[in-house]
């Protein structure tokens, strides 16, 4: 615990200019194409196997080969410097990568055994299957009861309006936004509070019934009461969804996870149960990180 | 600063500055008030010159003449039949009271000027009167009939009396004099204006036929530049893949809408009336050539509109699993439509105010009658004003600041709707 509390101070500034003292060279240092991740990337029975998994933007080379299993009903946190590719990574398991036109992805990303780059995968149906939740709360302007009845609707889930208000109550209360919301669900999405709304989107993105939730840093832009909030409400998610959460907190990584990968320069370097990446990591990289040498 | 010493000379050197600053920001804040007066100043002399000459032709000059509808004449047979009234002439029956009420008038040119009291018209107008109502026949009836366009200028103070003394004319004058004092001129409210067509004779010239010439030309325009402009703003923005080839499209669409308008109006007498053989002075062909003219208009707009809706949206919707295309109609459209209808209102209201392009495909033409569909020959505002500007008398120059002010109240009103939308669909997100 010790170890957690001063990763705080790093974590102050981290992201920010990085101060001149930090060891830069760290930082800079190219691991080279032939890195092999540290740590068991496997687990039994995964949601989501990834293999090889390479992103270019353009020129740029932002995933290196990285390997990682995302187990069932888990929840894994995705931990890193900022621009280390944690985002990117994440973002193709849903393959919101698509709408990047100099994007390219290669490698295997298996959803259930299924290449989901496979021609035969619909992107659509994928999205249906592995939903997301971003950095900044975005529900629509609309309702809140048309935010959660829009997934549902659009992907014909409920046959009438009755089986609809069970699914917008049902989200609603996993989200645990229900009790504070359910005698305005006419009241537009948008006048709710930061982590009202970012509640809302997690209810948005299960209302579908999605196996895996993808999260972007969902409390970055949340006061901590809210940030609490959300961490308690991913670790009842985890029961009925695989979670798969970018996080620039180490603390929130800490208390939110069962395994934790950490990201450098676009490879994988290490990754393993939560507990053993902050008390014990095994590469270097990882150990100046979560000590707050650099970051 | 009394207590210099406590105080760091980088200090007092930013106090030495602070009053530059001060001064430099006054100094800005003058100019662009000065330049925004400047605007205001020449928009109210535009204003006021406008109305000081137009407001006058709102209202027209009546003579009230005892006439006789004399059966003789009228319908010698007593058949009272309308076709039989249709043939005959009433040109005598309104001639008749002037010669009574100046029985001084002898000789063929002051009796030709005397007539000239009446617009050419007045015949005409009793004839309706009595089809209206054929039991007036034989009967001595007080109408209000239109005066013509001397007198009315004469009775509203356009020209100057002394001028018309000098003249050929003098003895209209004395005449206008008795009738006024006998109460047998009035101003009375111009429908003729907004209910007829143009004219040669200023007081029976109406600006009817150029708003409805304006209309279907607007109706073409927008029933075709909308749908295509937004179409073609959202491929190209949400679909068309961004390449060479799409740079070069949206060059040309910028260069597109710097092009001079008269450009279009030879592209639409070449393309529309030369090669398809679409009639001339028609407003289909004048909303096609202002279609063109729009669109680049339409699509910037649009794209603008499109390009404001934060992409957090778009990843929303594509999250839960919405195809590209529900994305846009369930939730980018929607969000970009006010911006997109406010380009488009825009746009028309340019359009409505355009005029060479319309001249090359022969809607300066002179058009009496008041088109009833946009294949019928017609003209618009702008070029009615035109071509009342180019007219030699003086009724016409009263006529034509009226013009400008109905032109002005429609562009008006539509940039009012523009705002009006825009702050109604406008949604926060």
């Amino acid at each position: 615990m010790s170890l957690i509390e001063t990763t705080m101070v790093g974590e102050e500034t981290a992201g920010e200019t990085p101060a001149v003292s930090r060891p830069e060279q760290a930082m800079q240092e190219d691991l080279g194409a032939d890195f092999q991740t540290v740590g068991e990337i496997r687990v039994d029975n995964p949601a989501i196997s990834t293999t090889g998994v390479q992103v270019y933007y353009g020129d740029k080379h932002a995933i290196r080969n990285v390997s990682l299993d995302i187990g069932r009903n888990q929840v894994v946190a995705m931990i890193g410097p900022s621009g280390c590719g944690k985002s990117t990574y994440l973002r193709c398991l849903n393959r919101m990568n698509d709408t990047i036109e100099s994007c390219r992805v290669e490698g295997e990303i298996l959803l259930d055994g299924e290449n989901i780059y496979d021609k035969a995968i619909d992107v659509v149906a994928l999205r249906a299957r592995v939903g997301m939740v971003f950095q900044k709360p975005n529900p629509f302007p609309k309702s809140i009861y048309d935010n959660i009845a829009y997934g549902p609707r659009i992907h014909g889930l409920a046959a009438n309006r009755t089986e609809l208000d069970e699914v917008v109550e049902r989200s609603l209360k996993r989200a645990g936004l229900w009790e504070e919301v359910k005698d305005r669900l006419d009241a537009p999405g948008t006048g709710l509070s930061g982590g009202q709304q970012q509640r809302l989107c997690i209810a948005r993105a299960i209302a579908v019934e999605p196996e895996v939730v993808l999260m972007d840093e969902p409390a970055s832009a949340l006061d901590p009461i809210a940030t609490a909030r959300i961490e308690e409400l991913i670790d009842e998610l985890r029961e009925n969804y695989t979670i798969a959460i970018v996080t620039h907190s180490m603390q929130q990584a800490a208390r939110v996870s069962q395994r934790t990968a950490y990201f450098h320069m676009g490879h994988l370097v290490e990754v393993g149960e939560t507990t053993q990446i902050f008390t014990n990591p095994r590469h270097k990289l990882t150990e100046d990180y979560i000590t707050g040498r650099f970051g | 600063m009394s207590d210099s010493k406590t105080v760091s000379p980088s200090f007092e050197k930013v106090q030495a500055s602070l009053a530059k600053r001060y001064a430099r920001e006054r100094r800005f804040r003058a100019m662009g008030l000065g330049a925004i007066l400047l605007g205001l100043s020449f928009v109210a002399i535009l204003f006021i010159t406008i109305i000081g000459n137009g407001y006058t032709a709102f209202e027209q000059t009546y003579l009230k003449l005892p006439i006789y509808l004399d059966p003789q004449v009228i319908d010698p047979e007593g058949t009272r039949d309308p076709e039989v009234i249709r043939q005959a002439s009433f040109r005598n029956v309104v001639r008749q009271p002037l010669r009574e009420m100046f029985p001084e008038v002898k000789g063929r040119r002051d009796k030709r000027l005397l007539y000239k009291l009446l617009s050419g018209d007045a015949p005409h107008e009793v004839k309706e009167r009595v089809l209206d109502d054929p039991s007036l026949i034989g009967k001595k009836v007080e109408l209000w009939l239109l005066a013509d366009d001397e007198v009315d200028m004469l009775v509203k103070g356009h020209i100057p009396r002394d001028t018309l003394l000098e003249g050929s004319k003098a003895k209209l004058v004395g005449w206008v004099d008795k009738l006024q004092a006998e109460g047998r001129i009035e101003k009375r409210f111009n429908a003729l204006f907004f209910t007829r067509g143009d004219s040669r004779e200023p007081e029976q010239a109406g600006i009817a036929g150029a708003v409805a010439g304006s209309f279907y030309t607007l109706l073409v325009t927008l029933l075709l530049s909308f749908p295509i402009g937004v179409a073609a703003a959202i491929y190209l923005e949400e679909f068309a893949p961004k390449n060479r080839f799409t740079d070069l499209i949206e060059v040309n669409i910028n260069n597109l809408a710097a092009v001079p308008s008269i450009v279009f109006g030879l592209l639409g007498l070449a393309v529309f009336i030369n090669w398809f053989g679409l009639p001339r002075s028609a407003p289909l062909v004048g909303g096609l050539v202002l279609t063109l003219m729009t669109l680049p208009t339409i699509i910037i707009a649009g794209r603008a509109a499109l390009k404001s809706v934060p992409p957090s949206i778009r990843e929303a919707a594509l999250g839960v699993g919405a195809s590209h295309m529900q994305t846009i109609t369930h939730h980018v459209l929607p969000l970009a439509l006010p911006g997109m209808l406010t380009g488009a209102i825009i746009g028309m209201a340019q359009a409505l105010g355009e005029t060479a392009p319309l001249l090359m495909i022969g809607m300066v033409a002179f058009i009496v009658d008041v088109p009833q569909g946009p294949l019928d020959p017609a003209t618009v505002l702008p070029v009615q004003i035109y071509l009342w500007a180019d007219s030699p008398e003086r009724a016409f120059v009263e006529r034509t600041s009226a013009a400008i002010m109905v032109l002005l109240a429609f562009l008006i009103a539509m940039n009012a709707v523009a705002i009006i939308l825009r702050r109604r669909f406008e949604r926060r997100w």
